[in-house]
């Protein structure tokens, strides 16, 4: 096998500068003050999140590693974390992840349809993001929003509800939102691309 | 019977605020319980309630509370499970959104009971907007003096913190929910030793349901003999039920144990009957991962008694002929809903849930997605109904914690309730 096959794109160092704001460290310390002394592992999963938020939408491994240094544990806690959980993404995402939820409840009111339609709208496949990076398409398990189904959420922002023209609105308005952002304003992943 | 615990003064404005809670009798109990009850009091209190566990497995709380190690010198914790996943349920979702105040008042009784000065509410990571509404709202009681130091001046201390999950089903299950608000990867722990001998951080810990810990504002002030008087038999008080699926009215409604079914299906101050005039084809009753139940068996026993909304009646008949109350998470089909699509849909759904450490949920979990997914697809053999039960009994019973459980009984009441339907789409 070759050298390329072995790597997991876990292990590809970027060699990035990765820090926090001063004001998200402060954030971070409160965080980590929640726990008793010397339990501040259990922080990594808020601290991944807010990662997540400010450094583009998803998480590499220089990332991890810088979080793995934060609180003083070894790389390895950190991305047996990320791997597992599947609100944290390894691969990039686009500005608006659009997770639509495929479970039971939601799929006999609907959701397959709407799945499909976004689908067609933003001609992409589930999974994928569209050319100019706004737009993720998921579909995901369970939301925990049955009695409004079916259910999508952009960003954690729920839409319940859903019907064809609500979805049309939802795509327009975030369109529209991205649009009147300034260049100082884009996300970190945004400026390098 | 229009009896409301929990969600008692929900409908009036500005009730997810302090003052307003407390305004209409709100942390009343607080006040009770710390400066006029000792621990064991209420711990008491609780046992005579009856009062079960909300989350799904209907275990008596006063008995959960009991067993905490009271020899150990390790500090005791009280864990909040918001973590609420299972397809179907939304009630404790709707409960924080609305009245945040009723959980921090019954988690502040409870962890004194237990004589716990930390506390966590552990919420899954989709539900954003309620991790900012019950840390709005623990800021709130903090500046009131009902959480921190010296509660109300009676002396006791408490420390009520909110934790963020990530996305796993898992975490529902109270050691995987540890596991994860110890900042590892959501795998349950083996049992024993339970969580009230070696829990967070090897801790004596209690983990209860975000509905269970909301009833004991109610009991604190009104004490578990009124308690017990609500409801039905050994299933007292009221229950949050998620009314979902094919039906007019979708939404959480409190009723009082030992409602009829039936009632519940068509009366207009529940669900409302069968969206667009349909017919009922099957209910699932307590959350996806609770036995599939046709029209038949769901509004009568196969005694030809009603079914009730209990812990006894809907479980009775085993799973012969009978489901579970679960977590409450009502799911009806309508006559259009195709079993077979839908047991996929839960199949994929376990399969993506399970956290692999077993391997029979590991394995099995996969390979009834797939032989699912090629019956709903045409592709299905005669043998693969035989081969699904066969992977069902084999995951069941065999793994360290209830998914695998969750994940059999689905595929295996459906076949057991459905097989013509399954015939159906291999013969087609």
């Amino acid at each position: 096998m070759s050298e390329k096959q072995f790597k997991h794109k876990l292990y590809v160092k970027k060699g990035m500068d990765i820090s926090f704001t001063p004001e998200t460290l402060i954030k971070i310390q409160t965080i980590i003050s929640h726990y008793p002394e010397g339990k501040q592992k259990s922080a990594l999963i808020p601290i991944l999140h807010i990662a997540q938020e400010e450094f583009g939408g998803s998480l590499n491994v220089d990332i991890m590693d810088y979080v793995a240094g934060l609180l003083n544990i070894t790389p390895i806690e950190v991305y047996e974390v990320a791997t597992f959980y599947s609100q944290f993404y390894l691969d990039p995402v686009g500005k608006y992840v659009i997770e639509v939820c495929q479970t039971g409840p939601c799929a006999i009111c609907g959701a397959e349809e709407m799945i499909q339609y976004l689908e067609d709208k933003l001609q992409i496949k589930v999974g994928e993001t569209t050319e100019d990076k706004l737009f993720s398409l998921k579909a995901v398990e369970c939301l925990g929003a049955c009695g409004s189904a079916p259910v999508l959420q952009v960003n954690t922002e729920f839409h319940e509800f859903l019907n064809l023209q609500k979805i049309d609105d939802i795509i327009a308005k975030l369109r529209s939102e991205s649009e009147l952002k300034k260049p100082e304003e884009l996300t970190w992943k945004e400026r390098l691309s | 019977m229009e009896r409301k615990i929990i969600l008692e003064n929900i409908e009036i404005e500005g009730i997810r605020t302090l003052e307003v809670y407390r305004k209409n009798g709100g942390y009343n109990s607080v006040e009770k319980a710390l400066k006029t009850m000792t621990p064991d009091e209420i711990v008491a209190e609780v046992k005579t309630s009856g009062l079960r566990g909300r989350g799904g497995a209907g275990f008596p709380t006063g008995m959960k509370w009991s067993f905490i190690d009271k020899k150990s010198t390790n500090p005791r914790y009280l864990v909040c499970n918001a973590d609420e996943s299972e397809p179907g349920t939304f009630k404790d979702r709707y409960l924080l959104m609305n009245i945040p105040h009723r959980l921090i008042e019954g988690m502040i009784c409870s962890a004194y009971a237990l004589g716990s000065n930390k506390a966590y509410i552990y919420v899954r990571g989709e539900f954003k907007a309620i991790i900012g509404i019950l840390n709005e709202a623990i800021k709130e009681s903090y500046k009131a003096g009902l959480l921190g130091k010296n509660i109300l001046g009676s002396g006791y201390d408490l420390d009520l913190h909110v934790h963020s999950g990530a996305g796993a089903y898992i975490c529902g299950e109270e050691t995987a929910l540890l596991e994860s608000l110890e900042g590892k990867r959501g795998n349950p722990r083996l049992k024993p030793p339970f969580p009230a001998i070696k829990g967070l951080y090897d801790c004596p810990t209690v983990v209860n349901n975000v509905e269970t810990l909301a009833n004991i504002g109610w009991i604190v002030n009104n004490s578990g003999e009124e308690y017990a008087k609500i409801g039905i038999g050994r299933s007292t008080g009221t229950k949050l039920i998620s009314a979902c699926g094919n039906i007019v009215n979708p939404g959480v409604y409190e009723i009082e144990m030992g409602l009829p079914v039936e009632e519940f299906i068509y009366s207009e101050k529940y669900c409302g009957g069968i969206k667009g005039g349909k017919e009922l084809k099957a209910v699932i009753p307590g959350g996806s991962s609770v036995p599939i139940l046709p029209k038949n068996l769901i509004l009568n026993t196969i005694d030809g008694q009603p079914r009730l909304m209990s812990y006894e009646s809907l479980s009775e008949g085993g799973f012969v002929s009978g489901s579970m109350l679960g977590s409450g998470g009502f799911i009806v089909y309508d006559e259009d809903a195709c079993i077979v699509r839908n047991t996929y849909n839960f199949s994929r759904f376990y399969h993506h849930e399970s956290c692999g450490q077993c391997s029979p949920c590991r394995e099995g979990t996969s390979w009834m997605e797939s032989v699912l997914h090629r019956i709903e697809n045409g592709l299905g053999k005669k043998k693969d109904i035989d081969l699904l039960v066969s992977i069902a009994s084999k995951i069941e019973g065999n793994t360290i914690c209830p998914l695998g459980d969750a994940a059999s009984w689905p595929v295996a009441a459906a076949i057991r309730h459905f097989r013509s339907e399954f015939e159906a789409h291999i013969k087609e």
